[in-house]
C-alpha cells in the first residue's frame, strides 16, 4: 500500500517497501539526491532531513514512520533561517569536500529554528551527531554564529 | 597485499620522489575533442572553444579550467583556476573547473608520470604548467583581437576579462575564443611578473562553495542513468579468504533484485535500488575458503612487531659511528611508540558506475588515479586503455583512500559489469560501499612499532640517534614497487624518519619490513603519521631528560634548517611560548616537514586534576612556498588537524584472534566530532618560493604536539596513539 507523506511542501505518494528508509526513498524512487548516505546507522547526520519540522537521520527511519508528515530536505529549505544559514556557509566557505554539508546545514538549520543566540556549547550540542571528515567544524562554528546574527537582525 | 597491477607505469623513481618539476611536459595545445559538456552547451551561440588541453573557452564568456586533479574537498579546482585566470587576466567570476578526462598524454601528474592525485602535489606539479597554459592562452586572444581590429598585438591589453585597445575596442574571451582556437599558440609567450599578481596570493573565493551548500554538487552517489542497477558486494570477512560456494536463492527471492554474480572479491547483489542491494546481500548464504586468510589479532602481530624490533633492520639511513657514539654517551635514552591501523573512513563511502558497452566502458568515479583505473579496467575486459573513458566527479574526501594501485572499488564495478553482461544485461551499474564495508575492506595506514635511542654527552648535546621502524610496506607488491622500494626501503615507510632535519652527528634510521594479510594504504600524511610522532615525542623525552625548553632545543638542531626554523619560531611566538599559562592549561610543541612544506604546531591542552583532558587550541606556523589562496591553506591546515586529532584520541582499527575486523561504523570506529574539535589559528609565513603541498601536511605535528602538551603537565609520556583519555599525573 501507498505511503503517503508530503515532501518539499509536495504532496507524494509512494508504493515501495514501508520497510525502505525514508533516505533511499528520497534518493532512488524520488530522485532528489541532495541527502547523503554516509553510515545508514544514525551516526554520522549526514542524511538529515526535517520531519515535520525537527531533524531526523532518514538512514535509519522507515518510509512507513512518516505516514501523513511533512518532509524536508535540503532541496526544499526555504525561508530567512535557512537563508541566512547556506550564506553563511557560502561566506565562511565552510563545505571542502563538502558530502556531509547537506545534513550539517539541515542540523543548523533545525538549531537555529529553536534557538537564535546559541552559545558554543549549545552549538557542540546540536551539531555532535553530524560528522564531517574534513573536519570544518571551527567554520561550521563560526557559520552557525553567523547566520544567527543575521536571523536576529 | 599480494596482488600485481596489471598497468604500465611510466614514472622514473626520480620523478616520483621529487615531485613537480623533476620532470617537464610541453603543454599540449591545438588538441581539439567535443567534450560532454561542450555537446549540452550547443544550442548557445557557437560551440566552446578548447584554447589548450587545460582552458576552454564558451560563447557565454565562462572559462572552464580542465582539472587534471581531483577535488576532494582539498580546494584544488579553486587553485588550479587561480593559476589560469591569474595568467589570463580572466574575471574570477567567469572562471569554472571541471575534471579533465582521463588521458595520461595530456593531464599526467608530473611528479607521478602518470595521470593522478596525491602526495599533495597538486599546486606544486600545476603551478609552471598552468601559467604557460594561462599565458599561452592570453597571447592568442590578444593575437585574435589584434587579427580582428588590424591593430599590433603589443597595443592590446587584457583586465579583468575584457580585452581592450586604445581606439575604444573591447571583446571579451568569449567573442574571440573561436578565433583563438584556430591560432597556432606561440612558444615562449610570458609569464606574468609575480608582483603583478592580482589573484594569486588573495583569498579567491572557492568554485564550490555554493554548489556545496545547497545539495546541488554532483557525487558518483547521485549519478543516476536510464536503467541504471546498484550493486552491493559482500567481501569476505577475513583478509585473504575467497568464496568457496554460495547459495543465492533468498537473496533472488528479494522483491527488487535482479541478479546475484560472482566476482573476484566477492559476490554482488545487483538490484533496482539500493535497499533491494542490501537486503538482497543479508539473504546471502556464502561458505567462505579461509585457508589462505589472515588469522592473526592486531595484539599478536604487534607483539611479534616488538620481537622484530629487538634486531637491527635494514639500513635507510647511515650517518657517522652510532655504535661508537652510544659507547661515549653519558645517558642513553630509550622509547618505543605503537600505532594502530587506521582506515580513512571518507564521508562519501566507495562508489562506481560503469556503463559497460560491446568497445568501450564509461566510469563515474571520484577517481584519483585515473591512469591506473584506466589500465586496471582495461585489463579486466581485455580493452585498450583508451576504451576506458572516466568522468572524475567530486569525491566526497579521500584522505588517500581512492588512490589504489589495484584500483579496487572500479575493478570491483567493472567485474559486475561485466559479469551481467555476460549474463545478457547491459544496464549501467552502480556500486556502492557500505560503511561497514569501508570500515572493514582494509587498504588501512599500517600498523606500525617505531623504537628509538638517544645517546647524550655530559653536556646534554645529543651525539647519537638510532630509529628502529617495524611495519608494513605500502607500496611492496604494487606497480610502484619498482620506483618506490629500493633496497628493502618502502621510501613511505621511513620518510619523516629517514629525513630528519636534527643536526645529530652519528645517525642510523633502519626498517623491519612485515608481512601481514592487511591490506595496506597511504592516509593523510602517509609516513608522516607515524614517524612526526615518534620523531617530536622523542625530542621532547631528550629534552626533558637533559632539562632543556623544547623550542630551544629544537632551534639548536634546526640552525642549518632555515624553513623549518621559520615555521617553529612563527608558531612559538603567536602561540606565546614560554609565556606562563593559566592553571590546569598546557602546552606542547611539534614540527615536521612534508611534501616539501613545513608546519609547526603548538597545542593548547586543559588537564583536568582527574587526569581527564581537552586540546582547546592549535597554533599553527605554514610554510607552503608562494601562497596560492591562503583562505584555502588555512582551511585545509584546520582540516589536516581536526583529521590528526581524530586519530590522536579515537582508537584504530584492530583484528580479533581469529583475523575479524573489530570494528564496522562510526560507533565502534568513532571519529573527530564537532565538542572535540578546538581552535585553531593558522599563521602563513610569506614566502616566493615554488608552491608546495598543503592537502597533508597541517596533519602529522598534532598528535605529538598534544602528547607533548600533556608530557609538560603530567611528567608521565605517551608512547602510542591513540592517547588515554586520562593522563594519569602519577610522578
Amino acid at each position: 500500500m501507498a505511503i503517503k507523506f508530503t515532501l518539499n511542501g509536495k504532496p507524494t505518494s509512494l508504493d515501495v517497501d514501508p520497510d525502505m528508509p525514508l533516505l533511499w526513498a528520497v534518493r532512488d524512487e524520488i530522485g532528489l539526491t541532495g541527502s547523503k548516505f554516509g553510515c545508514g546507522a544514525a551516526q554520522c547526520g549526514a542524511c538529515t532531513m526535517h520531519v515535520d519540522g525537527e531533524p531526523v537521520r532518514s538512514c535509519s527511519t522507515p518510509l512507513s514512520a512518516i505516514e501523513g508528515q511533512k518532509v524536508t530536505t535540503i532541496e526544499g529549505l526555504g525561508g530567512k533561517v535557512a537563508k541566512a544559514v547556506q550564506d553563511a556557509w557560502i561566506k565562511h566557505e565552510v563545505a571542502q569536500c563538502g558530502y556531509c554539508q547537506s545534513g550539517q546545514i539541515m542540523s543548523a538549520v533545525a538549531l537555529l529554528n529553536d534557538n537564535k543566540k546559541p552559545s558554543d556549547a549549545e552549538i557542540d550540542e546540536a551539531m555532535q551527531g553530524n560528522i564531517c571528515r574534513c573536519a570544518t567544524y571551527v567554520r561550521i562554528r563560526a557559520a552557525i554564529h553567523d547566520a544567527a546574527k543575521t536571523v536576529r537582525a | 597485499m599480494t596482488e600485481q597491477s596489471k598497468i604500465q607505469i611510466t614514472a622514473s623513481r626520480r620523478r616520483f620522489l621529487q615531485g613537480a618539476g623533476a620532470a617537464s611536459v610541453g603543454l599540449v595545445v591545438g588538441f581539439h575533442w567535443a567534450p560532454r559538456h561542450a555537446m549540452a552547451q550547443k544550442a548557445a551561440a557557437g560551440e566552446p572553444k578548447l584554447i589548450n588541453a587545460f582552458i576552454r573557452i564558451a560563447p557565454d564568456n565562462t572559462v572552464t579550467v580542465l582539472s587534471k586533479h581531483l577535488e576532494m574537498g582539498q580546494g584544488t579546482y579553486t587553485g588550479l583556476a587561480t593559476i589560469v585566470a591569474e595568467e589570463l587576466d580572466a574575471d574570477w567570476k567567469q572562471m569554472r573547473t571541471e575534471g579533465a578526462p582521463a588521458d595520461v598524454k595530456l593531464y599526467a601528474n608530473l611528479a607521478f608520470g602518470m595521470q593522478g592525485t596525491g602526495g599533495s602535489t597538486a599546486m606544486a606539479n600545476s603551478w609552471d604548467q598552468l601559467r604557460k597554459a594561462g599565458a599561452t592562452a592570453r597571447a592568442m586572444l590578444v593575437q585574435a583581437a589584434a587579427e580582428e581590429w588590424k591593430v599590433p598585438a603589443r597595443e592590446i591589453t587584457v583586465s579583468k576579462g575584457v580585452v581592450s585597445h586604445a581606439s575604444g575596442k573591447k571583446a571579451s574571451f568569449g567573442q574571440l575564443a573561436a578565433k583563438a582556437a584556430a591560432i597556432t599558440p606561440p612558444a615562449d609567450a610570458p609569464l606574468k611578473d609575480p608582483a603583478k599578481f592580482t589573484l594569486i596570493g588573495k583569498d579567491v573565493p572557492r568554485l564550490d562553495a555554493r554548489a556545496k551548500s545547497n545539495g546541488t554538487a554532483q557525487y558518483t552517489i547521485d549519478v543516476k542513468l536510464p536503467g541504471q542497477l546498484t550493486a552491493l558486494l559482500q567481501r569476505a570477512p577475513l583478509f585473504g579468504a575467497t568464496v568457496k560456494s554460495f547459495d543465492a536463492s533468498k537473496a533472488k527471492a528479494v522483491p527488487g533484485v535482479v541478479d546475484v554474480v560472482q566476482v573476484s572479491n566477492g559476490v554482488a547483489v545487483v538490484a533496482k535500488n539500493f535497499w533491494a542491494a542490501k537486503l538482497g546481500r543479508e539473504a546471502l548464504d556464502i561458505q567462505w575458503d579461509d585457508s589462505k586468510a589472515e588469522k592473526r589479532s592486531t595484539d599478536e602481530v604487534m607483539a611479534e612487531y616488538k620481537e622484530l624490533a629487538k634486531k637491527p633492520g635494514l639500513p635507510a639511513r647511515k650517518e657517522g659511528d652510532v655504535d661508537a657514539a652510544f659507547a661515549k654517551a653519558a645517558k642513553v635514552i630509550e622509547a618505543s611508540y605503537d600505532f594502530p591501523y587506521l582506515a580513512h573512513a571518507p564521508m562519501e563511502p566507495l562508489d562506481c558506475v560503469v556503463k559497460l558497452d560491446a568497445d568501450k566502458v564509461e566510469i563515474w568515479a571520484g577517481d584519483q588515479f585515473q591512469t591506473v583505473d584506466q589500465g586496471n579496467a582495461a585489463h579486466v575486459l581485455g580493452f585498450k586503455p583508451e576504451q576506458v573513458k572516466i568522468n572524475t566527479l567530486y569525491a566526497g574526501g579521500s584522505f588517500g583512500r581512492r588512490a589504489t594501485m589495484q584500483s579496487d572499488y572500479i575493478v570491483e564495478g567493472v567485474e559486475i559489469a561485466k559479469a551481467m553482461g555476460a549474463k545478457g544485461n547491459s544496464a549501467p551499474v552502480r556500486l556502492v560501499w557500505t560503511r561497514e564495508d569501508d570500515i572493514q575492506g582494509g587498504r588501512y595506514r599500517p600498523m606500525y612499532h617505531h623504537v628509538l635511542k638517544a645517546g647524550v654527552d655530559d653536556k646534554g648535546e645529543i651525539i647519537a640517534w638510532q630509529h628502529r621502524i617495524v611495519g608494513q610496506s605500502i607500496m611492496a607488491g604494487t606497480a610502484f614497487e619498482q620506483f618506490m622500494v629500493k633496497d628493502g626501503i618502502d621510501a613511505t615507510s621511513v620518510e619523516g624518519a629517514a629525513n630528519l632535519p636534527y643536526a645529530i652527528p652519528n645517525m642510523s634510521v633502519e626498517l623491519h619490513t612485515t608481512k601481514v594479510g592487511v591490506p595496506v594504504l597511504w592516509w593523510r600524511s602517509v609516513g608522516s603519521t607515524h614517524t612526526a610522532f615518534a620523531t617530536e615525542v622523542f625530542l621532547d623525552e631528550i629534552a626533558n631528560a637533559t632539562s632543556q625548553d623544547p623550542v630551544a632545543l629544537r632551534r639548536k638542531l634546526l640552525a642549518k634548517h632555515p624553513r623549518h626554523l621559520g615555521v617553529l619560531n612563527l608558531a612559538a611566538e603567536k602561540a606565546g611560548w614560554g609565556k606562563p599559562l593559566p592553571a590546569g592549561k598546557v602546552r606542547g610543541i611539534a614540527v615536521h616537514e612534508s611534501f616539501a612544506s613545513f608546519v609547526a604546531e603548538v597545542a593548547e591542552v586543559a588537564l583536568q586534576a582527574d587526569g581527564t583532558w581537552k586540546v582547546e587550541k592549535i597554533v599553527a606556523a605554514v610554510d607552503c612556498g608562494t601562497p596560492i589562496n591562503p583562505n584555502i591553506i588555512r582551511a585545509q591546515v584546520e582540516s589536516g588537524i581536526g583529521y590528526g586529532l581524530s586519530a590522536t584520541i579515537k582508537p584504530g582499527i584492530s583484528l580479533a584472534k581469529g583475523g575479524a575486523v573489530e570494528q564496522s561504523n562510526f560507533h565502534d570506529y568513532e571519529v573527530l566530532r564537532i565538542h572535540e574539535m578546538p581552535k585553531v589559528e593558522v599563521h602563513i609565513v610569506p614566502s616566493k618560493e615554488k608552491p608546495t603541498g598543503i592537502g597533508e601536511p597541517g596533519t602529522p605535528p598534532v598528535a605529538p604536539a598534544v602528547a607533548n602538551a600533556l608530557m609538560s603537565g603530567t611528567k608521565v609520556v605517551f608512547r602510542a596513539l591513540p592517547l588515554p583519555a586520562t593522563a594519569s599525573k602519577s610522578a
